[in-house]
């Protein structure tokens, strides 16, 4: 007969072993988790880092009146003239120079070059390169009839090719041999700049890729949280506080509660379609506004608020309460200098899942048209605007390359805006604990 | 020898639960009531699941400036009644309690008096100490605060500091006010919580089981307060030990199975109680 002695560490020997195979497992599941986050981040962030620089070129650009279309150089003049003929004829002209130098002496602007090959040389550059040379020009009028140097920025497909160096010629590709050539030329000239891509962060969406930026959906996003905080973090711990502390106990809060657990599991789209049917098309709020937005996520976050804050109220231990009301504190005193600062931590960190929630959603927005393509920064909540998942989704959705960066890079800003959210609430929280 | 005396007419403890008790031995009047309490019934739970009674007919007087003690068994309906007295129980849902309790011959449980203004009057101390998670000086200062008692912060600081001393803390506290309560030790808490509960200056104090939780020196020292107390509050102390009921108190009621059994004098009811379910309980038999 083995001892008791015996008997238990024999056992114990198998238990420590399952202590430590319980051990490593989870160790592995965290590691494993924490890889797949890590292989997510570095792939956006490779992906993304293009769209922060892009390529521009130093174009002699010659402000001719004759090319201008003026006759006086008043500013007014100055801001009607034809800039673009003054892109094309100073490109036409650099190109002809550089390649046919002995014709000099003459106005030899694309002489050499025949209608076709000139329309691929414009392709080269933005389409907005005509403002870059017109700005220039209005802030200092004196270049006028002289002939000066510009940047530029080129057009995304040339940004593109200089960023990957892809294969150019064939059929189907956006750059062809020629093209190509130029660029190399430009190149070889010192013309072309590899720059931090500012705009990208200072302006909205746009068709063209290389002027596209995520300020107008940074700015929906911002307004469109603003609504949905303000809305739905009061109204839902009014809600919670409500059913925890004063509703009576019986079936109508029961299915109450039921119902509310439902919402919190409905599919957004449907609160989109609410949104659609009953807020714009019934009240006549603006579509494509942040208000709207703000109202449609607010119905989407309020469950998941209400349903945490209500845990968190009923966390709080009666023996405060009793303690208070003891002393003869009103419910309402004790509900809101006891339950509710106890119960505060708990509260913000479901508002903070569903502020998260609310951030990356798309589906409900869809419906009540914040993606519809926006060029204007929104200056208030009934603004036209769209938000950064919109944003992401239509540009995933674009066909033109330099596209596939900007993705990525405005996945990288919703992220660190999550972030950011997740950290304030993470001190607001400890503050709130520590009090 | 104890055991020798009693084992001619030992009762089963089973026995004893199934004694049918139709009326209170000894005395329940007091001469000078500062509560009285005619024909108390507590009922928990609902019509659909049933209804559970857990005070049976309870009637009794507490004596102005005096301290009554209840005793009884576990589950035998002592705290219940005590939450009665100053409508603790409203705020539980299924309790339904029927009977006159009356306050300097008022009813408390009237239609038009809130319950607030009750509380105010009847304060309460728990079982376990349940300090706010405030500082010490913001626990005491509550009550007051939340009844407008005082105008300004030198007659607050005043009471705080009264009410600390009353409580037998301020020495121990005094240099740090602005310290959180919940940092005291087991006994220091309670003693917070006496302090915060005749900072509103009740008439009448119920205690809960208030050294229950503590060590015999925390609560020796409870046990002195209350005497001191009783100068000037009429205190029902609810307690499990029959020695804390024997020296802190005047009046002892004993509570079996819900029912109020005996109630008397407190040096009557332990050197002779009348019923034998009383002295089973004082002599150890069970409980």
């Amino acid at each position: 007969m083995p001892s008791i002695t015996e008997k238990v560490a024999k056992s114990l020997k198998k238990r420590h072993k399952k202590e430590k195979r319980f051990r490593r497992a989870g160790f592995f599941a965290v590691i494993f988790g924490f890889m797949l986050v890590a292989i997510l981040i570095g792939d956006i962030t490779s992906k993304a880092l293009p769209a922060f620089h892009q390529h521009w070129v130093k174009l002699d650009v010659n402000y001719k009146d004759t090319w201008l279309n003026i006759d006086d150089s008043s500013m007014g003049s100055l801001k009607k003239a034809n800039y673009r003929k003054v892109l094309k004829k100073s490109v036409y002209e650099m190109f002809a120079t550089t390649s046919a130098k002995k014709l000099n002496g003459k106005d030899l602007a694309g002489k050499s070059l025949s209608r076709k090959e000139k329309r691929s040389l414009f392709k080269l550059f933005s389409t907005n390169a005509e403002f870059t040379i017109k700005d220039a020009l209005t802030a200092t009028p004196e270049h006028l009839n002289k002939k000066i140097n510009v940047w530029i920025r080129l057009d995304d497909d040339v940004d593109s090719y200089l960023k990957e160096d892809f294969a150019v010629g064939e059929a189907g590709l956006r750059l062809s041999k020629q093209q190509a050539q130029w660029v190399a030329q430009l190149a070889s000239e010192q013309r072309i700049e590899s720059r931090f891509n500012f705009s990208f962060f200072t302006s909205s969406d746009s068709r063209e890729p290389e002027l596209a930026g995520i300020k107008g959906a940074l700015t929906g996003t911002l307004l469109t949280m603003f609504v949905t905080l303000l809305l739905s973090f009061p109204l839902g711990v009014a809600g919670a506080l409500y059913l925890e502390e004063f509703a009576p106990k019986n079936r109508w809060t029961d299915l109450i509660e039921i119902n509310i657990n439902n919402l919190a599991a409905v599919p957004s789209i449907v609160f989109g379609l609410l949104g659609l049917a009953v807020i714009i098309n019934i009240f006549g709020l603006p579509r494509s506004a942040p208000l709207v937005g703000g109202i449609v996520l607010t119905l989407m976050t309020l469950p998941t608020i209400i349903i945490a804050s209500r845990a968190a109220i009923k966390a709080v231990p009666p023996s405060l309460r009793e303690a208070a009301l003891g002393l003869g504190a009103s419910k309402m005193q004790v509900t809101f200098s006891h339950v509710l600062p106890q119960a505060m931590p708990g509260i913000i960190t479901g508002a903070i899942i569903g502020i998260a929630q609310a951030l990356g959603e798309t589906a409900p927005l869809l419906m009540i048209g914040m993606v519809a393509f926006i060029v204007d920064v929104p200056n208030s909540i009934v603004d036209s605007a769209t938000v950064l998942p919109v944003q992401i989704f239509l540009w995933a959705d674009s066909p033109e390359r330099a596209f596939l960066a900007k993705t990525s890079a405005a996945i990288l800003v919703l992220l660190s805006l999550l972030l950011v959210i997740n950290i304030s609430a993470t001190v607001l929280r400890s503050k709130f604990e520590n009090k | 020898m104890n055991n020798l005396n009693m084992t001619n007419n030992e009762t089963s403890p089973k026995e004893l639960g199934q004694i049918a008790l139709t009326k209170t031995v000894g005395n329940i009047y007091a001469d000078d009531a500062k509560m009285s309490i005619r024909n108390a019934n507590v009922f928990y739970g609902n019509k659909e699941h049933g209804e559970k009674q857990a005070i049976h007919n309870v009637s009794l007087d507490l004596a102005k400036n005096q301290v009554t003690a209840l005793i009884g068994p576990s589950g035998c309906g002592k705290s219940t009644f005590l939450r009665c007295l100053n409508r603790m129980n409203d705020t539980i849902d299924i309790c339904r309690i029927t009977g006159k309790f009356t306050l300097d011959n008022n009813d408390i449980y009237a239609k038009d008096l809130d319950p607030v203004l009750l509380r105010a009057r009847v304060g309460m101390v728990f079982q376990k100490p349940n300090p706010f998670p405030k500082s010490i000086y913001d626990n005491v200062a509550y009550g007051p605060r939340i009844h407008g008692l005082t105008n300004n912060k030198a007659e607050l600081d005043e009471v705080v500091e009264t009410s600390l001393k009353k409580a037998g803390l301020f020495n121990e506290v005094k240099d740090r006010l602005k310290d959180p309560g919940t940092g005291l030790s087991g006994g220091q808490q309670q003693r917070l919580c006496i302090a915060r509960t005749i900072a509103v200056s009740p008439e009448v104090i119920l205690m809960d089981e208030p050294a229950s939780a503590l060590d015999p020196i925390a609560t020796a020292i409870i046990e002195e307060l209350i005497d001191e107390l009783k100068e000037k509050y009429t205190i029902a102390i609810v307690t499990h030990s029959m020695q804390q009921a024997a020296r802190v108190s005047q009046h002892t009621a004993y509570f079996h199975l819900g029912k109020l059994v005996e109630m008397g004098k407190t040096e009557d009811i332990f050197t002779r109680p009348s019923h034998k379910l009383t002295e089973n309980y004082i002599t150890g038999r069970f409980g």
